[in-house]
């Protein structure tokens, strides 16, 4: 596993830290520093508030290296508020509860380990949303 | 030299601090003691409590950390960058070298000009970081620090703890009194070297002295704590509305607690072991953060933790009028200990890493 190559993703997979298109304001996640719509540079750093909606998911059963501890888990397409649509797993929830559409929230949990003596990887995933200030 | 008095104990900071922000938090899984108490004893004889809080298989105390000091922030309202401490108390960080306070710190915005650290003294490293923090606010040299106190306990399998080892815990931000939920009048710290629970550097479950952890441990340092802090202010149990203390099961709170004067209601907010476990370093601040979602102002709360090896720090906190004005900002501890889902035995043996997978 490369550690410089998690280290430079940090930001975004801590804190859902993205772009913004400084002329037609669409976000961007991942960063990508060109706008999507209209090629504008866009480079403005935009923390997503981390709500969404599932979009789609799946459940897989056979996990590749570094995830073997987690199978089987659900991996969704996850549609934030501000329109970019990320691939997360999904966590806290059984499948029977989930439904196209349903609001999620982002949580920041343990995406892999590097075996028992490399590093640890943190990053977003989302959950059925739980959070008080969501509901408030 | 003349006689100790304990007026010379007594920490209060020259400058006014107190809390600014809390926030708690409790992983969604519950093992029932019954379903130790099943595979091991066969349902004979007696659970300390009820059930315990198991954190998922993605989860340890960075991510938890995170979580209750994102509720934390959520109810201070304050730029992260103006924070210059985060420290986190845990006896299960995830890393051995490598400290989990720089990824929480990162996690909420804080760094890169802030100090991070772990700290650790058994069940006691939160609120000896509180009692940092207090200090690092109450001189000036920072207008905000974090202290957390997160577990994710580790009992032997067939052990008496493998009933209560349990995860969860809260984070405190510490700032001025003027900005503050609740004030903190002062505290006190009471160790001594009694070696009641241990943990060597490559063991992966503690060891324990038994019958030893009762009197020459827990309530000895509690009470001292307590006493020479109540002492020390010109307190008494009744002038307190809550109390909450250590709570490594049901029933070592409820008899400090009565020792020391206190009734059953000044500790029923507080006393959570018997619905989530013992949260070890988590333990006595998720106490205080289910007391204050519910105090009001004017209300005034005794804190005392324990820590094994062994000491006890003790607080005097006093809520404000600003407390109302945050304690639904953000997920209140009782919502967490709602929300749960239970599992079995060979459920938690997969979640706490007890199946080693080749
Ligand atoms: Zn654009």
């Amino acid at each position: 596993m490369e550690v410089s190559r998690h280290w430079r993703l940090q930001e975004q997979r801590y804190k859902l830290v993205g772009e913004t298109c400084d002329s037609c304001g669409v976000k961007l996640f991942p960063p990508r520093d060109v706008c999507l719509e209209c090629k504008a540079p866009a480079y403005a750093l935009y923390t997503f508030t981390g709500l969404g909606e599932l979009y789609s998911f799946t459940t897989i059963y056979d996990a590749p290296a570094g995830f073997e501890h987690s199978a089987p888990y659900t991996v969704a397409l996850v549609k934030l508020e501000e329109g970019p649509i990320v691939t997360a797993q999904l966590t806290d929830m059984d499948e029977s509860e989930l439904s196209i559409g349903m609001p999620l929230e982002m949580v920041t949990r343990k995406l892999r380990t590097d075996g028992d003596e490399g590093m640890i990887v943190y990053g977003y995933k989302f959950r059925p949303i739980f959070s008080q200030q969501v509901a408030n | 030299m003349s006689e100790y008095k304990p007026q010379d104990g007594l920490m209060k900071p020259d400058r006014a601090v107190g809390i600014v922000g809390y926030g708690a938090y409790v992983p969604r899984y519950r093992l029932p003691a019954s379903e130790v108490s099943k595979m091991w004893t066969n349902g004979t004889g007696g659970t300390p409590i009820v059930e315990k809080a198991v954190n998922g298989l993605d989860e340890d105390v960075i991510t938890m950390s995170i979580e209750a000091a994102r509720n934390a922030m959520l109810r201070a309202q304050i730029n992260p960058q103006e924070i210059r401490a985060v420290w986190v108390g845990s006896e299960s960080h995830p890393y051995a070298v490598k400290p989990s306070s720089t990824i929480v710190a990162e996690a909420i915005g804080a760094v890169p000009n802030t100090m991070a650290g772990d700290w650790e003294f058994a069940c006691k490293a939160g609120t000896e970081a509180m009692q940092a923090a207090i200090g690092f606010v109450g001189s000036g040299m920072a207008r905000y620090a974090f202290s957390i106190g997160m577990d994710t306990a580790q009992g032997r399998p067939g052990d008496a703890l493998e009933y209560t080892a349990a995860a969860g815990g809260a984070a405190v931000l510490l700032g001025p009194g003027a900005e503050s939920v609740a004030i903190i009048n002062g505290s006190y710290s009471f160790v001594t070297d009694t070696p009641d629970f241990w943990r060597r550097a490559h063991a992966e479950y503690p060891s324990h002295g038994d019958r030893f952890t009762g009197e020459p441990a827990y309530f000895k340092h509690v009470s001292g704590a307590a006493e020479m802090l109540m002492e020390s202010i010109g307190t008494k149990s009744g002038d307190y509305d809550w109390a909450v203390f250590h709570q490594p099961n049901a029933k070592f709170p409820e008899r400090v607690a009565a020792q020391l004067g206190f009734s059953k209601e000044q500790i029923k907010p507080g006393l959570l072991s018997p619905r989530i476990g013992n949260t070890y370093s988590g333990s006595t601040m998720i106490g205080l953060t289910a007391i204050l979602d519910i105090a009001k102002p004017g209300d005034r709360i005794l804190m005392v933790s324990y820590g094994s090896g062994a000491g006890s720090d003790a607080f005097d906190i006093e809520v404000t009028d600003k407390l109302p004005e945050v304690q639904n900002l953000a997920t209140t501890t009782e919502a967490y200990i709602s929300r749960r889902t239970e599992i079995n035995y060979a459920t938690y043996t997969r979640y706490r890493d007890k199946l080693k997978l080749s």
